[in-house]
């Protein structure tokens, strides 16, 4: 009897799991499904490569390219600099704070509140800085913003795979002589690296793919960015201004703006998974 | 040449949190021989050889007191300079740790951040280093594939061609080879018995015959407190202390 009632949880939970993962493949499925089949029918050569034209919004010819390279520059630019401040916090954390320390708990506590502040509030928050600066809606506005807003989940996730890293690997390293810089550099940073580098793609695509925070901060425009301190578009906006506009045509772009979101997410992870196939060849399991 | 010694232990005591795991440890490590620290599991072994080196700076909780001379230099001294320290010892742990590089970067990683930077300086440090771990024989075709496609027996040769290569006096051993198959253990105490010529040797274990054969000098803890130590000969077939005279029949553990 114990015996039946046992294998019936067991074929019940795993329904249960396999339901689940369904569901969310299915949703993953739908979401590509959808801007597949309303973008692909309006992508044009012009969507790419050219920026918008006179009447653009009204259906007439162009492209969204300002907001593609728009995008492409903030997100870069953004997840360069949650690196240059993230990394070093992540390796302070674990190589060079003192383990279990109060510092460490009061750190790691803060980025996740920070985690889990809404993308509009760290808008806001850039906005007021830019007053504060006289700087106007710009590039450079943008990127502080986004970096901001990916900065807390991107150091939280580099100082958790840094974290796995065993203490056995520092200490060969400092026995042999090795300071904790050269140990985080040569040693930590390397055995960490898969993780690092997915650490970075996810704040990218979380970075790329936000609306709120940019747009106080970056403004829009139908050029192509030329310099920091102007304003530049981006294709969340994009998308949000094409998708508001009661055109059919108009509304179509938005979905093909979507999918080239989407694709530039994607090329961007399988890029990122090649390079890091190579690079780690050596980790240790 | 008996009285020389690198390392001398004068008063140490080691506090972790509340507990007190090492006390009023005094001793002297004789050069160019084997020293075997004995004693059953969670006597102090591990912490008295981490205390040489001062890794023991990284525990949680940690106090330390008392003098650990390396070369007539006070190593717990605030004022000294670890890496140099450390530089003077090759560590082997329990379980190998290769770190994350080829098999030449492991070897050529210390002579590196030590300054060398000739390639072929260094192909020939690695060269020899790899000799002396006996394992060049093994790997000599392959030294950039990655470290951690070695077994676990030559992994440990390669942290001890590692260690070797910051050209240290002294090694140290920590249970070096309870993780290896014994064929594997039995070529790292085969290197140990060719090393001691040039080398001082400390080394962690909990195996009475792995100490009978290697060891030189015996020093035995139990509960934190250094019970007797002496030439292995006279340690093992005429004990002084009672708990010794226990601990080698097996009554203790």
């Amino acid at each position: 009897m114990a015996r039946d009632r046992r294998f019936a949880e067991e074929r019940l939970f795993r329904g249960l799991m396999i339901a689940a993962t369904a569901l969310i493949v299915s949703c993953l499925a739908l979401i590509l499904l959808t801007v597949l089949a309303k973008g692909l029918p309006f992508m044009s050569l012009d969507m790419v490569t050219r920026t918008p034209q006179g009447g653009y919004y009204l259906g007439k010819g162009g492209g969204v390219l300002n907001a593609i390279l728009g995008s492409l520059y903030l997100a870069g630019g953004a997840t360069l600099l949650a690196i240059l401040i993230g990394l070093p916090v992540a390796l302070y954390l674990n190589v060079y704070a003192r383990p279990g320390g109060r510092f460490v708990a009061a750190s790691r506590f803060a980025f996740d509140v920070l985690n889990g502040v809404p993308s509009i509030v760290y808008g806001a928050f850039g906005f007021t800085l830019m007053i504060f600066f006289g700087l106007r809606a710009s590039l450079l506005g943008g990127i502080i913003a986004i970096a901001l807003l990916i900065l807390p989940m991107m150091a939280r996730s580099m100082d958790e795979v840094i974290r796995l890293v065993p203490r056995e690997l520092l200490e060969a390293s400092y026995a042999l002589g090795a300071t904790r810089w050269e140990t985080a550099r040569r040693v930590v940073a390397r055995q960490a690296l898969p993780g690092i580098l997915t650490a970075v793609l996810i704040a990218f695509g979380r970075g790329i793919g936000d609306a709120a925070a940019v747009i106080f901060t970056t403004g829009f425009t139908d050029a192509v960015p030329g310099s920091l301190l102007r304003p530049a578009a981006t294709l969340p906006l994009a998308i949000f201004f094409q998708l508001g506009v009661p055109i059919p045509e108009v509304q179509g772009r938005a979905y093909a703006s979507a999918l080239i979101l989407t694709v530039l997410i994607l090329a961007v992870s399988l890029a990122a998974r090649l390079l890091s196939r190579r690079l780690t060849r050596h980790v240790v399991k | 040449m008996e009285n020389r010694t690198h390392i001398s232990v004068q008063g140490l005591n080691v506090h972790i949190r509340r507990e007190h795991v090492l006390k009023d440890i005094n001793l002297s490590i004789p050069d160019r021989k084997i020293t075997a620290i004995i004693g059953p599991s969670g006597c102090g072994k591990t912490t008295l050889l981490r205390s040489f080196n001062r890794l023991i700076d990284a525990t949680e909780g940690v106090r330390v007191s008392g003098r650990v001379l390396v070369d007539d230099e006070d190593i717990l001294d605030p004022r000294a300079e670890v890496t140099h320290i450390r530089k003077k010892m090759g560590l082997l742990l329990q379980k190998p740790f290769p770190l994350p590089m080829s098999i030449y970067e492991n070897v050529a990683y210390g002579p590196r951040i030590h300054g060398i930077r000739d390639r072929r300086r260094l192909d020939g440090i690695v060269e020899c280093f790899l000799r002396k771990a006996s394992l060049w024989d093994e790997v000599s075709g392959r030294l950039s594939q990655p470290a951690s496609a070695l077994s676990l027996g030559q992994q440990q040769r390669l942290c001890l061609a590692r260690g070797l290569a910051v050209e240290p006096a002294i090694i140290l051993g920590d249970e070096p080879t309870s993780a290896l198959d014994p064929q594997s253990s039995q070529r790292i105490e085969q290197t140990f018995t060719e090393l001691k010529r040039d080398y001082t040797i400390v080394i962690v274990t909990h195996i009475l015959r792995q100490a009978r054969r290697l060891a030189d000098h015996v020093v035995f803890l139990y509960l934190g407190e250094l019970v007797e130590q002496g030439p292995a000969w006279d340690f093992f077939n005429n004990p002084k202390h009672p708990m010794t005279r226990e601990y080698i029949k097996g009554l203790i553990s």
